[in-house]
């Protein structure tokens, strides 16, 4: 195939399409903590790429210093930095719930600095390998290609806790509270559901599906400090291309964008780190609310 | 707080005058012994960044816009000024124009896209917009990706001012700092800046009342670009080098910070906070990583208990506007 004046093979296509999706995982899941976050607290956690990297860091802390697996770290990164972001929640985020948003997002700008430098220093730029369990080794041949096992996980795994997550927002009584309590959090309070402990949760769960992110990233791009550093400019462009209000849209735009981005790669490779960037200006500039986000 | 009252509050007063024309006074006469009692070319890095936290502090004291992706300004300034400087042959002050041109056509097309959001909506995209401006001077060919243009010459400024003399160099960086930091001032106390609170206050009101706030809030986003690109682009002839650092996300962050510990909305703030920042940064550099560490636990307690930061502290005690 000759596209552009690049020749394209297929299995080149194929390849980039996976990684796409796999990128896709990683922006969806991310995406959608900002999101569930967004919703209850209306704050823009700036930290959530530190806590993805955290997370990638405890699965790694985890094996090395407790011995525990990859299957035991899926369960327990995610409880454990949930359990920090639930801290922060209460110690920081909470003494600034009456001032503008903006002063939040400072705040967690200042704690993103803090936890990066801390594992900066004691780690250093280099990443650190971590090995793709036993069960999930190998490949599946799929007749056009080869599908490496672990792969096919990450986007499985992903889109699980995505579709788990919405559902529970849309469909079942908590996630009827929580949306309640978005809209009107008085009289919430008033029904004698405890508002504050909801807010409190939320935030850390958004955080622990950024570190599930973090220990699903862990074997295919190393444990890295600056790991979320790196990420996080992209997920704000896809929030702000698919738009804050929806956890479906979050979701949706993550995948498609992370495909975007690895079809780029085949066929204008210059242009793949910015290619996000360039449909965000063009999706601003016709629905600056974004695709799937309601008018302010 | 109601229009009438916001701008009636925002009008200096007599006693006002007096205090700013004072402390205006002290900075000149500080700048002038500075180079007497520390490293001149720390002064002069010092003064660049006071001038690009002055022009982030406009857009965030004056108009409530957060942008977190101010160092594209100060960065893509600093690369063409250098380009223009070292490759094209320009003398310093066409140099520093071409920069500024640069700064100010980025500024109006991010500022178009940005400007039509707030809050934090605003801060996201600012954010993303300097990381594609980053992306892009990593792949362009001009600006040498990881080594940056290096060797900038200094030349002679309009064909007689020897910039390679450093007491020169001083005096003019110091001009160029005076003149922005005048320009700021100016542009907050004009009609244009009164309307602009105006609009930060109640903007719905503001609307009604006639006035186009999305073209009042593009207008200052420009100017804040334009201020930014002065500062970058007379950084790029201090230090004779253009680097990714410039317009990389951790400039965005430390000019935030600058405002942040000086005090948002306050024309002295920027000034004391990039000292302290830049301060910061040559007596800790021998601590590596943990400057970042220290920065964020400064950020952190100032959004908690320092939300005036050092001068909106001194001047709410003093019950004046500096």
């Amino acid at each position: 195939m000759n596209i552009f004046g690049h020749m394209i093979s297929m299995p080149q296509l194929y390849g980039q399409l996976l990684i796409g999706l796999i990128n896709g995982s990683f922006y969806a899941l991310l995406s959608l903590g900002l999101a569930v976050i967004f919703g209850m607290l209306t704050i823009v956690n700036f930290a959530h790429g530190a806590f993805y990297m955290m997370g990638a860091f405890a699965a790694y802390f985890l094996l090395q210093y407790a011995g525990l697996n990859y299957w035991f770290a899926l369960i327990l990164a995610p409880l454990i930095v949930g359990a920090i972001g639930a801290i922060v929640e209460r110690l920081f985020l909470k003494r600034l719930a009456g001032f503008d948003p903006l002063y939040s997002l400072l705040l967690t700008f200042g704690l993103a600095l803090i936890i990066q430098g801390l594992f900066q220093n004691y780690y250093g730029a280099s990443g650190m390998p971590y090995a793709i369990p036993k069960q999930l080794s190998g490949a599946y041949n799929l007749g056009f290609m080869f599908l490496p096992v672990y792969r096919g996980w990450v986007i499985l795994a992903s889109a699980v806790v995505c579709f788990a997550t919405w559902l529970i927002i849309e469909k079942t009584r908590l996630g009827a509270y929580l949306r309640a309590a978005t809209e009107n959090p008085t009289m919430v309070r008033a029904f004698g559901i405890n508002v504050p402990r909801m807010v409190t949760l939320t935030y850390g769960f958004g955080v622990a599906l950024a570190a599930f992110a973090g220990v699903l990233a862990a074997p295919i791009n190393q444990v890295r400090p600056g790991m979320g550093a790196d990420i996080i400019a992209v997920v704000f462009a896809v929030v702000v291309i698919g738009g804050m209000g929806s956890i479906l849209g979050s979701i949706v735009t993550g995948f498609v964008l992370g495909v975007v981005e690895g079809l780029t790669k085949v066929f204008y490779p210059e242009a793949s780190n910015t290619v996000v960037f360039v449909i965000m200006a063009i999706v601003l500039l016709i629905r600056p609310t974004g695709l799937f986000g309601r008018a302010a | 707080m109601d229009l009438q009252a916001s701008v009636a509050a925002a009008d200096m007063t007599s006693q006002d005058r007096r205090v700013n024309a004072i402390a205006f006074a002290i900075m000149v006469a500080l700048i002038a012994i500075a180079p007497f009692f520390a490293y001149p070319f720390f002064v002069m890095q010092a003064m660049c960044f006071a001038l690009f936290a002055c022009a982030f502090n406009l857009l965030i004291g004056y108009a409530n816009l957060l942008s977190l992706g101010h160092a594209m300004f100060f960065g893509i300034a600093s690369y063409v000024c250098a380009h223009g400087a070292k490759v094209w042959g320009l003398e310093p002050v066409s140099a520093i124009a071409v920069g500024v041109a640069a700064s100010a056509a980025l500024g109006f097309v991010t500022g178009a896209l940005a400007i039509r959001s707030a809050g934090i909506y605003f801060a996201m995209i600012t954010v993303a917009f300097s990381q594609m401006v980053f992306f892009f001077c990593v792949e362009a060919p001009f600006t040498h990706g990881e080594d940056g243009i290096q060797a900038v010459p200094q030349g002679r400024a309009l064909g007689f001012i020897d910039l390679s003399n450093p007491w020169i160099l001083y005096c003019f960086v110091a001009a160029v700092f005076l003149f922005g930091f005048l320009v700021v001032q100016r542009a907050v106390n004009s009609p244009f800046g009164e309307i602009l609170k105006a609009i930060r206050e109640n903007e719905p009101r503001a609307v009604s009342l006639g006035y186009r706030a999305l073209q009042y809030k593009l207008a200052a986003f420009v100017l804040s670009a334009v201020i930014a690109g002065l500062a970058g682009a007379t950084k790029a002839l201090v230090v004779q080098n253009a680097s990714l650092t410039d317009v990389s996300f951790s400039t965005s962050g430390e000019v935030v910070l600058m405002t942040l510990v000086g005090g948002m909305g306050t024309f002295y703030g920027p000034v004391v906070g990039a000292l302290i920042v830049i301060a910061m940064q040559n007596y800790l550099a021998q601590f590596g990583e943990w400057v970042t560490v220290i920065q964020g636990v400064v950020f952190v307690a100032c959004v908690l208990a320092f939300r005036r930061g050092i001068v909106g502290e001194l001047a709410a005690r003093a019950k004046v506007s500096l």
